[in-house]
């Protein structure tokens, strides 16, 4: 027993001692905090940045939008570069948490397709750059659907009971029901709402779960016939098994665009700019893409893509496919009524 | 010299971490900004009495008492069969309980839905034997599968530490009289072994309840727990004075719940609302 | 006869039941697929992957660092206030076992979310944002309760007597604690480490909130990849993980029985 505790005692003096260590005897370089999303990057790319500019990159990673929102506010964060989805860059820039960029810091900016600028959440450019961009849409297991997928409607039929897997995602599900009546999928009619809440209710005793990420492993082992995904996930799932194929339902759904912005009060903008344009060289965006495997709004990473992967219209819908398509908008005024509905749902017998 | 002050770190601990915060969310449960100003409100708790919120609470208090009653019926044997004669020598075998709980909760999770999923390990074995598929993931079994996998442990070793040293002579006693091995237990080892069993029940009880990612990975996320509503609140909606006013609502109910049981423990060992 | 059969049986169910899933990782980890949802090739990719990743050597460096460190400091925190506390009167006891529970009770993001506003607010005056320290006391925090409610018990398990009678016998109090008191409430406080060490090693939540930029665990790292699924680098860090602590049971077991050949004590 008092070897154990020697055993401890020195562990916990060696931890002490290294961590010491660890702090000093870092030459005070520069440093840039970085906040994105987890496994989003080719970490090439970090390494390739510091030595190009003699920097440090501090990298950190967040779950979901909102919990780096929650870091953020409360004080608790002091990044420079973070890369938030669409309406999370709306709420923050209403409530000035950004930094306009300079983009005489970011000239290749030139390199993003017309078709992700100027969007609702940032009209006038001023704020954000594209980093990754995807639809949400339905995936399904041709040997277990034997139908042309083409509407949401087909969630609903009484014939795959138990074999849809839902987003459990109030937004993106409520969006999901929006889209199949007919309305937008930004509404702020109680009534719709209500209408979509309905059609949720009379749903659930179709659906087999409500997921998160597992969808992937889910579809890829057929343990569901029909999904709704976001593009990016159909490709993995796609390149893990042939089966599956994905469709932007006609009725339209939803783009979704993930953007590095500038977090105010940040004392490295300069950097920062620098880091974004770096981001945007076409060699280090296509690096991106190829490691994280999702669409990118670059045009000349696209054209180095392998052309399978360029032309396959999971990856990069057509216009057509994408008529119908709305970025999501910042609803801070009326979430309160979307988690209403959701909860109403999710608890609903 | 009263022993009482070897609590005195642990007071100022306490003080300056758990109570400061407890006002914070007193603050935000009993406030509410207006354009005049702060003011005090009962309005954020009002909002919880509407049925759906309460049926929700109500779900949660439930299989947290499942989960709690499950733990204990296994995990009861197991702290005897490692107290007993045979295992005793092994100090280690307690430690082998937890190592499992090192592991990320999500990874450790996942490769549970990989177990009981559609064609998933278990699938084939029952294929493999000729017997019927049994869909085992997105059932309330599985949820409560999950919650005692992740629980087990905290039942097992309180209860494991107070029967490892448990005076033996009192049995022995037992024994000579002519008690047999069922009326030992029920009237000497299990009376003896209660502080433990309580410990066990509360480290178990309490964060049950507000679990809620182990129904939502394995139930199906088909509904809602109380940890759920919460976490929205707070991280979705922003409404931190609505997601306080459920967290003190909770906090309330379960400390009363436990109070209630401490009835049994006469001497207050683990304290009580009264 | 039977009876040892049983046990065994029991113990062996008990123990698939608890290692299923590990087994299951630990297989995956050399799966050539990144998918959990099929088998398609034995592969070292992910180990060597792991091995270039400095991001999660660094996080792991900060779990175990934070975990033990903790565990150990509210060990001792948590067994001194068990022994207070178990003196106290009827009224401050309770009120202070019910402050105790609260972060047992409170979901990790209301214990989170208002631990971080406290160091927020508190920069000013400590100068200290959040980092490493911040995660740490946020760690020591919700550790202690469960380390008062494993000593507890032993404590009421205590004989007094023997206590009283080692005061008549000339000692002073604190020798009667560390001779008398802390060995027989050990187990208790064996406990309480090891349940403090499991909380630690794997929070995410309470640990997100608490901690600065730079500073990292394998729970944010790990949770922070579900949008993209899980990597399974991770598979194979957690069966290094799993492995490094087998072997270290196993060399410890061994030299214990080796000490110890007949101490046979135990409820049967």
């Amino acid at each position: 027993m008092k070897k154990v505790f020697k055993i401890f005692g020195l562990i916990f003096i060696a931890l002490i001692v290294g961590g010491v260590f660890a702090g000093c005897g870092a030459a005070p370089k520069a440093q840039l905090k970085v906040y994105n999303w987890g496994d989003y990057i080719d970490e090439t790319v970090i390494e390739e940045f510091e030595e190009k500019y003699n920097v440090e990159v501090v990298y950190d990673t967040f779950a979901t939008n909102e919990e780096m929102y929650v870091k953020v506010k409360g004080g608790g964060a002091d990044y420079d570069v973070a890369i938030p989805s669409d309406y999370m860059i709306e709420r923050m820039i209403k409530e000035d948490m950004l930094e306009k960029i300079d983009f005489n810091n970011v000239p290749n900016y030139k390199y993003i397709d017309e078709r992700f600028k100027n969007l609702p959440y940032d009209p006038n450019n001023e704020y954000s750059v594209p980093y990754m961009w995807g639809t949400v849409g339905i995936l399904y297991n041709k040997k277990l659907v034997d139908e042309p997928v083409d509407s949401w409607q087909i969630l609903w039929d009484e014939k795959y009971k138990k074999q849809i897997l839902m987003l459990d995602s109030s937004r993106d599900s409520i969006g999901v029901a929006l889209k199949m009546l007919g309305y937008s999928l930004n509404t702020r009619n109680m009534d719709e709402l209500e209408e979509a809440k309905e059609a949720l209710i009379r749903q659930k005793p179709l659906v087999l779960s409500y997921v998160g990420d597992e969808v992937k492993d889910a579809m890829i082992s057929g343990q569901a016939a029909l999904a709704v995904v976001w593009s990016g996930d159909a490709i993995y799932t796609r390149r893990e098994n042939p089966d599956l194929d994905y469709v932007v339902p006609k009725e339209g759904s939803n783009m979704w665009i993930d953007a590095m912005v500038i977090l105010k009060g940040t004392k490295n903008k300069k950097l920062a700019e620098q880091f974004i344009n770096f981001m945007c060289e076409p060699e280090i965006a296509f690096k991106n893409t190829d490691y994280i495997g999702y669409s990118t709004p670059h045009t000349e990473a696209k054209k180095m893509l392998d052309p399978e992967i360029a032309n396959d219209r999971t990856a990069y819908p057509t216009d057509e496919d994408l008529e119908n398509c709305e970025v999501f908008e910042a609803l801070t005024d009326i979430i309160k009524e979307y988690d209403r509905v959701w909860t109403e749902v999710k608890a609903a017998r | 010299m009263r022993r009482t002050c070897y609590a005195y770190p642990y007071l100022v601990w306490m003080v300056i971490f758990i109570v400061v915060p407890l006002f914070l969310l007193l603050f935000y449960t009993f406030t509410v900004n207006t354009a005049e100003g702060i003011r005090f409100t009962l309005e954020h708790i009002k909002r919880i009495w509407e049925p759906i919120y309460l049926m929700v609470l109500l779900r949660s208090i439930l299989l947290a008492l499942i989960c709690t009653v499950v733990c204990l019926l296994i995990g009861y044997p197991v702290a005897l069969i490692l107290s007993s004669k045979e295992y005793s020598q092994n100090r280690v075998l307690a430690m082998l309980f937890v190592i499992p709980m090192w592991i990320n909760f999500l990874v450790r999770t996942y490769a549970w839905m990989s177990l009981l999923g559609k064609n998933g390990v278990i699938d084939m074995v029952m294929n493999f034997l000729r017997l019927p598929s049994i869909q085992l993931l997105y059932t309330d079994q599985a949820v409560v599968l999950g919650m005692v996998y992740n629980f087990l442990p905290f039942m097992v070793l309180p209860i494991y530490s107070v029967l490892a040293k448990m005076d033996k002579s009192i049995i022995e006693a037992a024994q000579d009289l002519g008690a047999d091995y069922i009326t030992v237990l029920k009237r000497v080892i299990i009376p003896l072994s209660l502080p433990g069993v309580i410990s066990g029940i509360t480290m178990v009880f309490m964060p049950a309840v507000t679990t809620f990612i182990i129904s939502r990975l394995l139930g199906g996320g088909q509904y809602i727990l109380i940890g759920n509503l919460i976490e929205q609140q707070f991280i979705v909606v922003g409404d931190w004075n609505f997601g306080s006013a459920i967290s003190f609502v909770l906090m309330v109910i379960i400390l009363i719940t436990m109070g209630i049981m401490r009835k049994y423990d006469k001497e207050y060992e683990g304290g009580a609302i009264w | 006869m039977v009876g040892r059969v049983i046990k065994r049986i029991y113990l062996y169910l008990i123990f698939l039941f608890l290692y299923a899933p590990i087994i299951m990782l630990v297989v995956y980890s050399f799966n050539e697929s990144r998918s959990m949802g099929r088998w398609s090739g034995f592969t070292l990719k992910w180990y060597a992957e792991l091995f270039k990743d400095t991001e999660v050597m660094r996080a792991l460096y900060n779990t175990l660092a934070i975990a033990i460190l903790s565990a150990i400091i509210a060990t001792v925190i948590g067994t001194a206030a068990a022994i207070g506390i178990h003196e106290m009167k009827r009224i401050k006891k309770a009120i202070v076992m019910n402050l105790t529970y609260l972060p047992v009770i409170n979901p990790d993001i209301v214990t989170g979310v208002s631990l971080m506003l406290l160091f927020v607010f508190t920069k000013p005056f400590t100068g200290m944002g959040l980092g490493f320290f911040t995660m740490l006391l946020a760690h020591i925090t919700f550790n202690i309760p469960y380390v008062i409610l494993s000593v507890m018990p032993k404590l009421k398990q205590l004989d007094k007597h023997i206590y009283e009678a080692a005061l008549d016998l000339g000692a002073t109090p604190f020798y009667a604690l560390r001779k008398i008191i802390i060995p027989q409430i050990m187990p208790g406080i064996v406990t309480g480490l090891l349940l403090a060490f499991t909380l630690s090693i794997d929070d995410f939540v309470i640990s997100f909130f608490t901690t600065g930029s730079g500073i990292s665990n394998i729970a944010i790292y790990v949770y922070s990849m579900a949008r993209r699924g899980i990597n399974p680098k991770i598979n194979a860090l957690s069966t290094i993980m799993f492995v490094t602590v087998l072997a270290l049971l196993i060399v410890v077991n061994t030299r214990m029985s080796r000490d110890n050949p007949k101490a046979k004590e135990g409820v049967r």
